[in-house]
Formats: structure tokens, sequence, C-alpha cells
């Protein structure tokens, strides 16, 4: 029986890199969304909701629900499902709707 | 060339799964211009979602039982002539005028398409009549980050929509912790990305899928410690005509059936997780057992500890762009809408076809077949050859629809949702997941200020009112809304967004006005 997905398939994927999450390394596998990259890493959660200030990470996996939006380089409100890793990507918490630092 | 960017196209096909593109193959063999038009950034749609090319996965087929046949249509696609558009997410069909249409997309980033090498954004730079921000080059012109979000415009003479079904959710307990998943995007996770949200998965909801769900996540080193499906099986065996017809996906549900024998999964049936553990993610959850009508037994819950928990109920087919250009619906046994298609896939609309789940979920070999006979159609209609809708090949092709259709209906009926499951939740739980609208609010719209459909109910709570625009949330409000009312269950409204993509208000702006409009 495969032990992980990668096995499942016989992957040889390409060379891995970093990206970061909160400032924490993470290695990522070219192909991965952010979200996927997130989830090897153990990772579910990466933004916090505008009135309860709640945990979400990915949820429909597919784009739709926007649960799992992330600031990505600075840029918030991205659907980590969707968007793709790539080398030194600094992926952020988001929080709230994600543009307290301008004040709107 | 065929569907030469600068030229509208006989047909666009919204949505590169099995039937959008058999639509294009068939469509394109006839001599129509085609192009495919899909959000992802490769073909396969949701059921055959593979890892992109940098994973080097070596075995795709071992996530996916029906490999062959997808690259079997698959390599008829890619060299049918036929364009495919990548990582192009439509937001909205409009009528041109009285013989054209025209597919409003967002070409960016986050489709996941860009710098994938597929050369989609060369093909689309400049399509059809301009209307673009973007001069090809990365530069702008409207003002747009045009790495992030370009506004590309095709004009079509016909349209299939091929779009497909989005995962149904009902909400409970704690649904909204990290860790809880739909069933179908842990499956998607898993296909497209090659991870796994957790070592100890449970899987639960109601409907086929689950099966497959749980045998992939198992294969792929999961621990899978139970399927809890809230429907009985028995329903299947009320219509045994339907079984018997379809004795392929007889060998499906064996297939998923050995998998859960040979990873020691147990299924229990007529039970549910009504509950989710943990503070800041999934700890543990509850299975309870349920009667008939979906109503947890009282002492029945049983708690299982795990790190995931992958749910879903069903799947709902996505109208959305159809209905906003007055597609008929009708409601499917299992309460969700599916667009009204006559005997060779056209929709109320004369000029706009469908199919696939946009007309009933059913599995891929159903929107395959569908698929083909939609593209010759299509095909008889602009080409003006009504005799190739009367071949042998239409009529074989019709008589297999009609009895994997047949099947369909009797399987989505076995897992219609029964209305004990809005007794699952308490007030606090968070019903709208965007807006962050509890059951509580929800139920006092409904009592106190007389709230009957989830329209009322939205405009006095914001549930629905999010960034999903009532995706996740849709089918619970209306439940939640309906009972209130004396018939108890009223199926929610069939979708109408006007826009079915959240657009950036430059984008509009810097469309063209159309003959027809301006």
């Amino acid at each position: 029986m495969a032990r992980t997905p990668a096995d499942l398939v016989r992957a040889e994927p390409d060379p891995p890199f970093e990206i970061t999450f909160d400032g924490r390394t993470v290695t990522a596998l070219p192909g991965q969304s952010v979200a996927a990259a997130l989830w090897a890493a153990g990772i579910l959660a990466w933004r916090t909701t505008r009135h309860g200030g709640r945990p979400r990470g990915a949820f429909c996996g597919i784009g739709q629900c926007y649960d799992c939006l992330a600031t990505v380089n600075g840029e918030p409100n991205r659907r980590a499902c969707l968007v793709p890793a790539r080398p030194g990507d600094a992926i952020t918490t988001q929080e709230g709707h994600g543009h307290a630092g301008l004040a709107v | 060339m065929p569907g030469s960017p600068s030229e509208p196209y006989d047909l666009v096909v919204i949505g590169a799964g099995p039937a959008g593109l058999a639509g294009a193959v068939t469509a394109a063999r006839l001599g129509l211009s085609v192009a495919v038009v899909d959000a992802a950034a490769q073909t396969g749609g949701q059921y055959f979602r593979h890892p992109a090319p940098g994973l080097g996965a070596a075995r795709p087929q071992a996530l996916h039982h029906d490999w062959p046949a997808f690259a079997e249509l698959r390599g008829r696609f890619e060299a049918s002539g036929a364009a495919h558009l990548a990582g192009h997410h439509v937001w909205a069909v409009t009528r041109q005028d009285e013989e054209m249409w025209s597919v409003h997309a967002l070409v960016g980033e986050d489709s996941g398409a860009v710098g994938s090498g597929t050369g989609s954004a060369e093909v689309s730079g400049s399509p059809s009549g301009g209307g673009t921000g973007s001069d090809g080059e990365g530069r702008t012109h409207e003002g747009f980050s045009a790495e992030r979000e370009r506004p590309v415009r095709l004009q079509a003479r016909a349209v299939l929509f091929a779009t497909g079904a989005g995962e149904r959710h009902l909400p409970f307990p704690g649904w909204t912790l990290p860790g809880v998943v739909g069933a179908g995007g842990a499956q998607a996770m898993l296909k497209s990305g090659l991870v796994l949200p957790g070592q100890r998965v449970v899987v639960a909801g109601s409907g086929p899928l689950l099966l497959a769900v749980a045998s992939s996540l198992a294969a792929a080193g999961a621990h899978v410690p139970e399927v809890a499906e809230a429907s009985g099986y028995l329903g299947y065996a009320r219509r045994p005509r339907a079984l018997a017809a379809n004795p392929h996906k007889l060998l499906e549900a064996a297939v998923h059936g050995t998998a859960l024998l040979r990873h020691r999964i147990p299924l229990r049936t007529r039970s549910a997780v009504t509950a989710v553990h943990g503070t800041d993610r999934v700890e543990a959850v509850t299975v309870s057992r349920l009667d008939r009508d979906w109503r947890a037994l009282p002492g029945t819950g049983r708690r299982i500890a795990c790190d995931a928990l992958a749910v879903g109920h069903g799947l709902a087919p996505q109208t959305e762009l159809a209905t906003g250009l007055g597609c008929a619906t009708r409601r499917t046994p299992d309460g969700t809408h599916a667009l009204v298609l006559d005997g060779l896939q056209e929709t109320s609309v004369p000029g706009l076809w469908a199919a696939g789940e946009t007309g009933g979920t059913g599995g891929w070999q159903l929107a395959r077949t569908e698929g083909e006979l939609a593209g010759i159609a299509v095909a008889a209609r602009l080409r003006a050859l009504p005799a190739l809708t009367r071949s042998r090949r239409v009529r074989d092709l019709a008589r297999r629809r009609d009895r994997m259709r047949a099947f369909a209906e009797a399987m989505v009926a076995a897992h219609a949702p029964g209305p004990g499951w809005t007794a699952w939740l308490d007030d606090d739980t968070d019903v709208c997941r965007c807006e962050e609208v509890t059951a509580g609010s929800i139920r006092d719209a409904v009592t106190a200020l007389g709230a009957r459909d989830a329209r009322t109910v939205k405009l006095l709570t914001r549930a629905g009112m999010g960034w999903c625009q009532g995706r996740m949330c849709g089918a619970a409000v209306a439940c939640l809304a309906a009972s209130g009312t004396a018939q108890g269950t009223v199926p929610p409204s069939a979708d109408r967004r006007p826009l079915a993509v959240p657009v950036p208000l430059g984008a509009l702006a810097a469309l063209p006005e159309e003959p027809g409009h301006a």
C-alpha cells in the first residue's frame, strides 16, 4: 500500500523550493497551489474571519468558497487553492478583509 | 486557422471536462471553429483533475481508474484543432445580437495557468473584437494588475455550457473548523496537489462520491476510520430497472466497495457527523445514527478521534451562466436545479446547449455522451445540415444518454437529504461561512421576522451575501427558510447571479459597448 500521495502516483517532481508562511519556511513542489504546499506542511488555517476572528483555510478546494483567502506577497484576498506556489513567495495569515493596513 | 482570435468562434465551450472536450472534438470534426474555455490550467474538469506537470506523476491513473478513457479523449481533443483557453474564469455570457453571443472571462494568476506553458495567454490575448485590458505583453491599458486579472471577451455563434457541478454542503456544529473540508475538495487537492488534509480523515455526508473519496484518501496513505453515509442504500433497490440497465455503475460501486474492504474502512449508513470537536482545528467528530428523515437518534453519538473530516452532500449543477440568460431549469429528485434540455441537449434558449452535470449530475460517461450529442446538434444547426441529427450514431447516443440519465436520477433520489438535518444545528452554528451568520439569526429571521424564502433571509441577515455568493450555504438557508412554511421544505431557488465570479469594477468599465446594447 502506498504511504504518501506521491508514492501512489510514483511522482518524481521537479526540484522543491521554499516559500514562507508567517515567516516560517515551508517547502513546496512545482505545480502545487499555495494551499497544497501549506497542507503538505500540516498547516490548515491561513485566514481569520472578519467578525469572529476565527481561523479558516481551504474548504471547497476548487476556488468556489473563498474560505482559503490568503495574503500572498502583500496582496490580500488571493485564493490559495488556485494560486500556484512560486519560489520565495511570502504567505501571511490574512486578518479580516485583509485591508487593515489601508484603514478601510 | 480555425478559431483565429480575430474571428468569432462558431462554438465556445465553457468547461474542459469530459462533456466539454467531447462536445469540442465532435464539433471540430464536423467543421466548426471551436474554443474551450476553462478556469483550470489543464483539461479534465473536476473528475479528471490531475497533478501539474511539475509534480512528475508517472502513474496519474492510480487516482483514476477510468484514466485511459480520459487520456484517449484528451488525445483526440489535442488533435482536433479546437483551441484550449486555460485559466479563463468566465463570469458572464451575454447576447450580442441575434446571431452572436459574448463570453466574458477574466484571465489571471488565480487561474493557475499563468506561466504554465500552455500558451493560452498568447491565444487569448486579443480575441475577437478587442475589449481586453492588456496588449498581451503584460502591460495594461486600463489600470489592471496585468499579471493578476485581465478581461477577455470571446464571440461565439453558439455556446455549450459544460460547467459541471459543485459540491452541495449542509452545515453542522463545528463545520467551519480548519480540517473540515469538502469531500470533493479533499479529492481535488489530492488529485492536483498530491496532498492530504490530515492523517486520520473521517469521510461523511451523502452520495456515491463519498466511497470514491474514501478509497482514494486511503490509497494515498490516509487512515480513514469510518465513512458515514446519511442515507441508506436501499433507495437503489427501488429502481431495479435503472440499475440493471447500467452495469458499469454496479462495477464502479464494486470497485469502491472492494477498496473500502481492503483498507478495512467501515461504511455506516443512516449516520452523520453531528458535531466536530476542537478549538482551532479538528480533533474529533461525533457520528450519530439517523432516522429515515435524517434526524439524529438521541444517545447514539460516538466520538471518533481524527484530524480531518471530508464531508459533502451530493453535487449541485452549476447553472448560473445559463440561468442568467433565461435558460429554464427543473428540480432534480434531490432538490437541486438542473437545466431543462431537449433531446439534442439544447437549452430552452435557442443557440445555447448544455452537456454533463449542468443538466443533472450523472457522472463522466453520461457527460461525454451528452457532449458528443451536443457537438453534433450544434454543427447541424450552424451548418444547416439537419440530417446530421438523424444518424444512427445520434440514435445510439440518445439511447445511451437516456439509460444513464435514468440511473442518475434514481441515484440522486436515493441520497436526497431528509428534512431532519436542520435539527443538527445549534443556534451558534455558522450557516453562512462568509458572513458568519448563525443558525440562530436565520431562525430569528424566519420565526420572529416572517422570512419565508432564502432571499428574504439574505436581506435580513446577510446569509449568502459574502464572497461565495451563497454557493456554500444556499441549500441550507433555503431549507431553514422553508421550515417556517406549511409545506416544510421548498426547493432552493435556481441560482441567478448576474456575475458568476467576482469581477473587478475596472474589468466591467473596460468592456466595449456591444452593438445591441448601445
